[in-house]
């Protein structure tokens, strides 16, 4: 019985994933040159490791949005991975909580050179209606360098992956983690 | 009630039943008692600095009986401002006061956990950030935080988080386990804390809403409504009925995405893949639609002060009942194969089980508590405009593990598919948005809204210039984290996921 269910749901439903969105050099807040060589190294498989440094879980929802059939997203080359040490990309949301300003930077230590980071959502990017005060850092890039930025409250899941392969196709990588503060 | 108290009926502005009165320290215990031997159950308990009001401080709690939401107010001293402990009256207490003590330094007198909650090393024990002379001094040097230590032969401890392994908030899980058997679990939580209670003070009704909304994402709806409602109350409006049946056609689709999700996600947590892929391809519909009928796929700042701020045209009503129809014959048997399916079942049956005595003794809420016999639904018990006219079905479990969760999601599922369709075909005529009178005098209202977890309240307070002075947004998350804590008694480590998937808790709406 299960197994006539999933069947007729199957072929009731056919194939609805759509193409992947291009890269937006526009999303890019740091340009260069394109780097031929992590190109080459990456090819098009990038791991995604997605950091909540205090976000108010409506990114999150976009982002298991997209891993959901319509975006195809592994189609695209882009895997989720569940460590940082395994990861290429760390996709940041929120504004940095100050309880998490350490985690984030320990994360950002811990995942290995060349990498990016895309910061996903109005919060990440500006600090949002949270701002700064004495438990919120603001946005992402007071904590840790940024490379992407995904505005959006919160970007549509179409966005958040043009950012991810905005990130690994046109912006350069970060060799050297900063001095902690 | 076992004692005369004069309650005060807050003038229902588009709310449900609340009933306000100031309630004397002395009298704080057996009142909470009274309320817990009726069946009651507290919901919220929060402080307030009023000095610059000409007060001292004010201990705020709320309850949920059968006459409504009581809401009781009791002053405190201005030089060393303590209250009795009602943890051990209603346990689900112990982590509000612990925050309260955090941010006010309102101190629960003999209470038996007395570790800090919300603060981590951030600020330091003896600042408190919501009183209005708060200065940020030193920092505290490290965290240390005491965990309370299971110990005897072959036990250990795994630590997961803050951040996790997968797509989730950050939070931290401290599991003492024998094997793969969980002997015990403690959360600690508070570190999405960003001063949003802080960041309220000052701001007009306008921003504040845009800022409820954003407590805790994925209940938007749920929070800008009780934000909007406690402003509205305040100020004696009501918003015009149109914008009423909106509202509720916002929080029922809110409810729908949320529950699409979860079955979804719950699917993948047992390895059935078919599952996630088919609710998420439901969810993905009705998201891709409110962007096409409301400008936003989950509804963001559709709710305002005094109304709404979008409309549901004819022909997108039309289009509303086409997709109800539509998701209704997609979703039954989806549901249907989760009952029938023996891997499923295998998986949910008796996995995190809390039986109805420890949720009532807990005072589990919302969704997780119908799964246990606790049989709250503000939608169907106290119903506010338009609720009263639809004459919502609670679904209700008694068997309290992840099957029971997943079959109230499920029930739910359709019954809000059943009152969208109702909305969709009854929306009064007229305006969305009734100006809002000033009030020239400093005046509070809570609001309350049973939102996709359960009920969400916000307390607002606004100056006499109409800005907001005091905001206390409250999720049902603060009563069931602890439950979650023994739901995973006994169970085996894998399937924490899957037991904490079907509370779907939230950590921003409860870190604040």
């Amino acid at each position: 019985m299960p197994a006539r269910i999933i069947l007729r749901q199957l072929f009731k439903t056919g194939i609805i994933s759509e193409p992947p969105p291009a890269p937006d050099p526009t999303l890019a807040v740091n340009a260069h040159a394109l780097n031929e060589e992590i190109l080459r190294i990456f090819g098009r498989a990038v791991g995604v490791r997605h950091v909540d440094a205090g976000s108010c879980n409506a990114c999150e929802l976009e982002i298991h949005a997209m891993n959901g059939p319509h975006y195809n997203i592994e189609g695209a080359g882009v895997k989720f991975v569940a460590s940082p040490r395994h990861a290429d990309v760390l996709l940041v949301t929120g504004p940095v909580s100050a309880h998490l300003a350490t985690a984030l930077r320990r994360t950002f230590e811990a995942t290995p050179d060349p990498k990016w980071v895309v910061a996903v959502g109005d919060c990440a990017a500006t600090g949002g209606p949270f701002g700064e005060s004495y438990a919120c850092r603001g946005r992402v890039a007071n904590v840790i360098p940024v490379d992407v930025v995904v505005p959006g409250c919160p970007p549509e899941p179409k966005r958040i992956l043009a950012g991810i392969l905005t990130a690994v196709r046109t912006a350069p990588a970060h060799r050297q983690a900063p001095a902690s503060p | 009630m076992p004692h005369q108290i004069d309650l005060t009926p807050l003038a229902p502005h588009g709310g449900g039943p609340i009933w306000q009165f100031a309630l004397g320290r002395t009298r704080l215990t057996a009142f909470a008692r009274g309320i817990q031997e009726e069946g009651g159950q507290l919901l919220a308990l929060w402080g307030a600095d009023d000095r610059h009001l000409g007060g001292t401080f004010t201990l705020h709690t709320a309850y949920l009986s059968v006459l409504g939401l009581i809401w009781a107010k009791t002053p405190l001293e201005a030089h060393a401002p303590s209250y009795p402990d009602i943890a051990h009256i209603f346990p689900q207490a112990g982590r509000m006061q612990r925050a309260t003590r955090d941010l006010l330094g309102l101190i629960a007198e003999n209470a038996d956990d007395t570790r800090k909650w919300l603060r981590h090393a951030v600020w330091s024990d003896g600042q408190f950030p919501l009183r209005r002379d708060f200065e940020l001094a030193q920092p505290e040097a490290a965290d240390a935080y005491p965990f309370v230590r299971v110990e005897g032969q072959g036990v250990h401890e795994i630590p997961v988080g803050p951040i996790h392994a997968g797509v989730i908030e950050p939070g931290h899980f401290r599991f003492s386990v024998i094997g793969d058997r969980v002997l015990r679990m403690e959360t600690r939580l508070g570190y999405t804390h960003k001063g949003i209670e802080k960041r309220f003070e000052g701001l007009d009704v306008s921003s504040g809403a845009r800022l409820a909304g954003r407590v805790c994402g994925d209940s938007h709806s749920a929070f800008t409504w009780a934000f909007c409602m406690a402003v509205e109350t305040a100020l004696e409006t009501t918003p015009p009925p149109r914008a009423q049946w909106l509202r509720a056609l916002f929080l029922e689709i809110e409810r729908l995405i949320n529950h699409l999700g979860d079955l979804g996600y719950l699917g993948n947590d047992v390895a059935l893949g078919f599952g996630f892929n088919q609710f998420w391809r439901i969810k993905e519909t009705w998201l891709r639609a409110c962007r096409e009928w409301f400008g936003h796929r989950y509804l963001f700042d559709c709710i305002v002060p005094g109304g709404v701020a979008r409309d549901l045209t004819a022909s997108a009503a039309a289009e509303v009942v086409r997709l109800v129809r539509e998701t209704r014959e997609q979703v039954r048997p989806l549901i249907e194969l989760y009952e029938e399916h023996a891997g499923v079942q295998d998986r949910f049956t008796g996995t995190g089980i809390v039986t109805p005595a420890l949720a009532a003794r807990l005072g589990l809420t919302g969704l997780a508590g119908r799964a246990s016999s606790q049989a709250w639904d503000a939608r169907v018990q106290f119903p506010w405009p338009p609720y009263q006219e639809l004459d919502v079905q609670m679904a209700l479990e008694r068997s309290g593990d992840v099957a029971a969760r997943a079959r109230v999601r499920a029930a739910e599922t359709l019954e809000s598919l059943r009152l969208l369709k109702t909305i969709a075909e009854s929306l009064p005529p007229g305006p969305l948005v009734r100006a809002l009178p000033t009030s020239a005098r400093v005046c509070e209202a809570l609001g309350w809204v049973e939102g996709w977890r359960g009920p969400v309240i916000v307390h607002v307070r606004l100056q006499a210039d109409g800005r907001l002075d005091r905001v206390h947004p409250h999720d049902p998350s603060w009563q069931n984290w602890p439950l979650l804590e023994l739901a995973v008694l006994g169970n085996i480590v894998p399937d924490f996921p899957l037991i904490n998937k079907s509370f779907n808790l939230s950590y921003s709406g409860a870190d604040l």
